[in-house]
């Protein structure tokens, strides 16, 4: 575990000493030295202006933009094995978290739905009424096949054919179930679809 | 003793214990039950329906306090066309039974959940897929379909992709029923391979000169 006993003890066996974590000293970059990013030259150019004037001049639009794609709060609406990897990607092997995409267990909290599994016609109107309890702006990522166009049940008398007849779809993520990479890769085109759009009206 | 002939005398144990049961229900029983049968290590037992609830209390009475599941079978081309079916667990003799009856969709089954309770919700799911009515049931009431759901789903009759498909509608702001329509119709495919197991003739194939 890379865990060393503390030399230092006064303890003679070893078995019993305590064992220290060592210090850690980030991931270095081996092109510079340095951690990962010191030489990015945005946050550079951001570390300049702030250090030169104290302040930084942005576009709103851009700032919008900035705040909406590092906050989007996904309503978390698990409704087959899809669920499991919508798991997983909030875990912390790939933990969106990271891009600020976080879960919220209240529709009137969030700002994205990922419908995740088969829709069914008796959970259609239940889903359609998470969507509008959402403030806008909201998006909709339809995850694997059953939520993008029924999947395997397409020909089920109870299941709906994709879930955009219920509900407006921004991304559809294909894959059944697809791997919480493959998820974590249609977060961020919406990410980059919003960033795209540019708009404060939608 | 090798564990291959462990296992063989385990499997005759098992079988003269069936039949022991077998010939215990038969005993107890008489005339309810129309036939018995061993088949594959699993001792089935089918009851005259008249006398369902007897025979099930039978059961209930003599180990077989454990109810596993209830469900049914469709036998469209039969008069009384399904076949009510329910296994059993005795957990003190670790002995299980299958039972079966015949039900149709206009007269109701004595309902089992006066025995054990667990009945309930298999024979509103018996119910909801098969429409086999069971009478003094507490709550009989569709399980598993759509609120004001027509028709019974896994009966054979039932098409596959039933009669109405759900649409969001803008113009209404709801949910709304429409009858199916389908871009492309299900298709049945025979997987065989065209090399080795197809029978008839490939589209092409009179092209084909012999020899």
């Amino acid at each position: 575990m890379g865990l060393t006993p503390e030399t230092s003890s006064a303890s003679g066996d070893a078995a019993t000493r305590t064992l220290i974590a060592p210090t850690p000293r980030g991931i270095l970059d081996p092109r510079t030295g340095k951690p990962i990013g010191a030489d990015d030259p945005t946050f550079l150019a951001i570390n300049d202006e702030l250090a030169d004037k104290g302040f930084i001049v942005t576009a709103t639009d851009d700032l919008i933009n900035w705040a909406r794609t590092g906050s989007l709060m996904w309503m978390t609406f698990g409704l087959a094995c899809c669920a499991v990897e919508m798991m997983q990607v909030a875990m912390p092997r790939y933990d969106v978290e990271r891009f600020g995409f976080a879960p919220r267990a209240s529709p009137r909290q969030s700002d994205v739905m990922i419908v995740a599994g088969t829709l069914t016609n008796k959970m259609a109107p239940a889903l359609r009424k998470v969507y509008d309890q959402m403030p806008e702006p909201r998006y909709v990522i339809s995850m694997g096949s059953c939520a993008n166009g029924g999947g395997y049940y397409h020909y089920s008398y109870s299941v709906v054919r994709g879930c955009d007849r219920v509900v407006p779809v921004d991304i559809y993520v294909p894959g059944c179930p697809p791997s919480a990479e493959a998820l974590l890769y249609g977060i961020m085109l919406l990410q980059r679809k919003i960033r795209r759009t540019g708009a404060i009206e939608r | 003793m090798t564990d291959a002939t462990a296992v063989l005398e385990h499997a005759q144990s098992l079988r003269d214990r069936l039949q022991a049961l077998s010939e215990k229900i038969e005993a107890g029983l008489g005339a309810a039950v129309v036939s018995a049968t061993i088949a594959y290590d699993e001792l089935t037992v089918v009851f005259d329906p008249a006398r369902w609830i007897e025979s099930l209390t039978f059961l209930r009475d003599n180990g077989f306090i454990s109810f596993i599941d209830l469900t049914a079978v469709d036998w469209p081309a039969r008069e009384k066309r399904f076949d009510v079916v329910v296994h059993l667990l005795d957990p003190a003799a670790n002995l299980r039974i299958r039972v079966k009856t015949d039900a149709d969709d206009m007269n109701p089954l004595p309902s089992a959940v006066g025995i054990w309770p667990a009945a309930n919700w298999f024979e509103r799911e018996a119910y909801d897929m098969y429409g086999v009515l069971f009478s003094d049931h507490p709550d009989l009431r569709r399980m598993l379909t759509d609120y004001g759901f027509d028709g019974h789903p896994l009966r054979k009759d039932f098409p596959l992709t039933g009669y109405v498909e759900v649409r969001y509608d803008d113009a209404q702001k709801r949910v709304v029923y429409e009858p199916v329509k389908l871009s492309q119709e299900f298709r049945t495919f025979d997987f065989l391979s065209p090399w080795e197991a197809a029978k008839y003739d490939l589209p092409g194939d009179e092209k084909a000169t012999k020899g």
